[in-house]
């Protein structure tokens, strides 16, 4: 490596440090540093003050609760699921794998609307009294995450050798025993990488917490805003925020090895093996899927989609009309269509910017320097930017809102500027970006690179011809992400958007907690609107998606 | 440094790698030269350092000592790009994103060739390892021996003054590689294209070398022709791997 082509990596690598240290580094640790000061002298009754409320230790209580439960039944459902989409082949196989994958991408608040739309009083399984509970919020959290279980598992299991279980059959083990003596463990790596993951997004779930739990159950997320919008109290939102990064570089340090172990793993197959038609022996991996699929993601979605038809006076499109108005008694600042068009624009800046930053990123951190001090210089780079992977967007959105006031002790405040929304989602939705082009080029064989070189193609163009190339058949997906999770980003734009320009996801939540039939009537086909909007973002993306890519998510 | 040497020529030349913070010789002071149009095999169990030695020649691996060098200047300064050697690899290393003539006309792009005398050339080349035709393939629906033959199309199109081949047929099964074996003779005649070619299969190095050099645990132990060797009987390590 010639001092060149350090300089030039160095500038790489120096665009989005600079962006992550003014927008992650900068606000998370402001509020670190109130967490544990005041007035600039160390200062811990902070931490007293908050640890001493029985109400603190309930909802950290709760929130590994919920995590738990929300990661144990994601897991559980999850392996069967990753056994028949990926494992199996059937007839709609594309189908039923695209549904599986709607759910991850589906704003926050949509699914919390389509879970009330389905359990409160007046839906269709009302009488079970189930709104407000715990189980709600559970069966939330594992619609959500049961396609990140399915993917992650299903992506490593399609590219597992079939031939070690082949083997454990010959020898005699009936088919289960086979599978828990050696499929089981084969996939260990990528069901841990799975349930830390998934638990990371049920610990620092905040949206569907928001609408589902009431005023009875929480996360620490939600405690966060509330401390910060209801009580004004910043102090213990700060200490609150220290003990969410806490909980969150713990599951992350758990992840980040499982991941290493995963990309060790040697028993892979670089293509798919042929996969044999689900059969009559795979009843109840398949009747489990089914239900799981009809029942739990389904039904909410079936659900928010009828009662958004249904009016005062019988069926209609009475509730869509009423997206150009601004509510029941006016309670919107703007009409609906409006704050989509917001959250549109808002998405595209967001998309933009994380598209950069990410692909970056993902340059940068695969690249495989020759020299020791280099691979550690890499290494360091890959954890720090996945950092914002873990740190809810809560964090980053309360972060922005104290740290951004006169940054570094300049004399500008960048909270009013209304490039703040689009970095915050940005910030966000950045590592999604990073995960999905990484393994892509990670994947890459060096002797790739050297076939290039050998046929007479400089460093830079053996990147362009090999690298570039790559990133270009997995950048669909990236954007798809991208954008999807910028157009519902709820956590961090609650904080941060202007009263008189709300994003959709904004405008849903305020429809939703105030009362008249008018307002959820507005509050479900808003939903709908945007699920709409997200699932076809997604679905375009899919079907640029590299067939060999296996990505994370 | 010079010499008065046509062709490659390869002296004294150390290659280490790393194991558990160890640095130990793959290739342990080797020399031997290839005359233009020479095809020469080396010929050894696996690692005896003999894919160490092919990369180094490409420019690929760090020299601890020695030169390597082409009509005698050394080629020491020359990075990889800029060496006008080709490259074989054992499994193709084909680039996935690009068609069949996409992939043989990489080499050309590089070196600058215009788009309209690529074409034709492409075409040739893919006639000439029995794939005309083949032009607007996708790789990934390639058996194991196209691939093979698409990848030394490629290491052709750019006429490199030296070509290094890496076990570029052991992954094939015996009787495609009999086949190809003798296929790859024919192509490198016909062309006269100096070659450095790897291998663990004698039948294989009789086949397509003129001469064949015997490689044990980094060094090269002996070097001469088929009949020279078989002659002078081969070195009893070296017989005892190849099992005769």
């Amino acid at each position: 490596m010639t001092v060149r082509r350090w300089v030039v990596w160095g500038l790489v690598a120096a665009v989005p440090l600079a962006f992550l240290g003014l927008f992650f580094a900068l606000p998370t640790g402001t509020l670190i540093a109130r967490g544990f000061s005041t007035d600039g002298a160390l200062d811990l009754s902070g931490f007293g003050e908050v640890f001493g409320r029985p109400r603190t230790w309930r909802i950290v209580g709760l929130t590994f609760l919920q995590a738990g439960l929300g990661t144990a039944l994601a897991v559980g459902f999850g392996i069967p699921g990753a056994y028949v989409l990926y494992r199996r082949r059937f007839r709609g196989q594309w189908l039923a794998r695209a549904l599986v994958t709607v759910p991850f991408v589906l704003p926050t608040v949509v699914v919390g609307v389509a879970f009330r739309s389905l359990l409160a009083a007046g839906g269709p399984l009302g009488g079970l009294h189930l709104d407000g509970t715990l189980v709600a919020i559970v069966a939330a959290l594992v619609f959500f995450n049961y396609s990140v279980v399915v993917r992650t598992v299903g992506g490593f299991w399609a590219h597992l050798d079939p031939r070690a279980e082949q083997a454990a059959r010959v020898l005699g083990a009936p088919p289960w025993r086979a599978f828990v003596s050696v499929t089981l463990p084969a996939l260990a790596p990528a069901v841990t990488a799975a349930a830390s993951i998934v638990f990371l997004f049920c610990a620092t779930a905040f949206g569907v917490v928001l609408i589902l739990g009431g005023l009875r159950f929480g996360t620490i997320e939600t405690e966060i805003w509330i401390q910060t919008t209801q009580f004004l109290n910043l102090r213990a939102a700060s200490v609150l925020s220290v003990v969410q990064l806490a909980v969150v570089a713990v599951v992350l340090g758990v992840s980040g090895a499982a991941r290493r172990r995963r990309e060790r793993a040697l028993h892979l197959t670089a293509v798919e093996g042929a996969r044999e038609r689900l059969g009559r022996g795979d009843w109840l991996p398949a009747a489990v899927t089914g239900v799981f699929v009809l029942v739990l993601l389904m039904l909410p979605m079936l659900s928010l989609v009828v009662r958004s038809l249904q009016t005062a006076d019988g069926w209609g499109l009475q509730n869509y009309a009423n997206l150009a108005t601004t509510g029941g008694r006016g309670v919107l600042n703007a009409t609906v269509w409006a704050a989509l068009g917001n959250s549109v624009r808002t998405a595209v800046l967001a998309t933009v910017i994380a598209l950069v930053v990410g692909v970056l990123v993902a340059l940068v951190v695969s690249r495989h320097p020759r020299s020791r001090s280099g691979r550690r210089a890499i290494e360091t780079l890959d954890a720090v930017f996945m950092l914002p992977l873990g740190v809810s967007a809560v964090t980053v959105g309360f972060g922005f809102l104290i740290a951004l006031h006169r940054p570094l002790g300049l004399n500008l405040d960048l909270r009013t500027w209304s490039g703040l929304v689009p970095v915050a989602q940005a910030v966000v939705a950045a590592p999604l970006v990073v995960r999905t082009l990484l393994p892509v080029l990670r994947a890459i064989d060096p002797r790739l690179r050297q076939a290039a070189a050998v046929l007479g193609a400089g460093p830079w163009r053996v990147f362009a011809a090999v690298d570039l190339a790559m990133v270009r058949r997995a950048l669909g997906l990236a954007i798809g992400f991208a954008f999807a999770v910028s157009l519902g980003e709820f956590g961090a734009t609650s904080f941060l958007a202007r009263p008189d320009r709300p994003t959709l996801p904004i405008v849903i939540y305020r429809l939703i907690g105030r009362p008249g039939a008018e307002n959820l009537g507005m509050a479900l086909a808003a939903s709908v609107v945007l699920a709409a909007l997200t699932a076809g973002v997604m679905m375009l993306a899919e079907r640029w998606r590299p067939a060999s890519a296996m990505g994370e998510l | 440094m010079t010499t008065t040497a046509r062709g490659l020529e390869v002296r004294d030349l150390v290659v280490e790698y790393e194991a558990d913070g160890i640095s130990l010789p793959a290739v342990d002071g080797v020399s031997f030269q290839v005359a233009p149009g020479e095809v020469l095999a080396l010929l050894g169990p696996s690692g005896c350092g003999k894919s160490t030695l092919l990369r180094a020649i490409a420019g690929l691996e760090h020299l601890v000592r020695g030169i390597v060098s082409w009509d005698g200047s050394d080629l020491a300064a020359v990075p990889v790009h800029r060496r006008g050697f080709g490259l074989m690899f054992q499994d193709g290393q084909l680039f996935p994103h690009r068609d069949v003539a996409g992939n043989v006309a990489f080499g050309l792009q590089m070196t600058g060739v215009p788009v309209a005398d690529r074409k034709p050339r492409v075409a040739e080349l893919l006639e000439m390892v029995g794939l005309a035709g083949f032009g607007s393939r996708q790789v990934a629906t390639l058996s194991g021996g196209e691939r093979q033959r698409v990848a030394l199309a490629r290491s052709l199109a750019p006429t490199p003054r030296l070509l290094l081949l890496d076990e570029p047929l052991s992954a094939l099964d015996r009787a495609l590689r009999e086949q190809l074996a003798e296929d790859l003779a024919r192509v490198l005649r016909e062309t006269h294209t100096t070659a450095v070619f790897v291998t663990h299969d004698q039948d294989e190095a009789f086949t397509v070398a003129d001469r064949i050099g015997v490689m044990m645990s980094g060094k090269l132990v002996q070097v001469g022709t088929a009949t020279e060797l078989r002659a002078e009987g081969i070195d009893r390590a070296v017989r005892a791997f190849l099992g005769d």
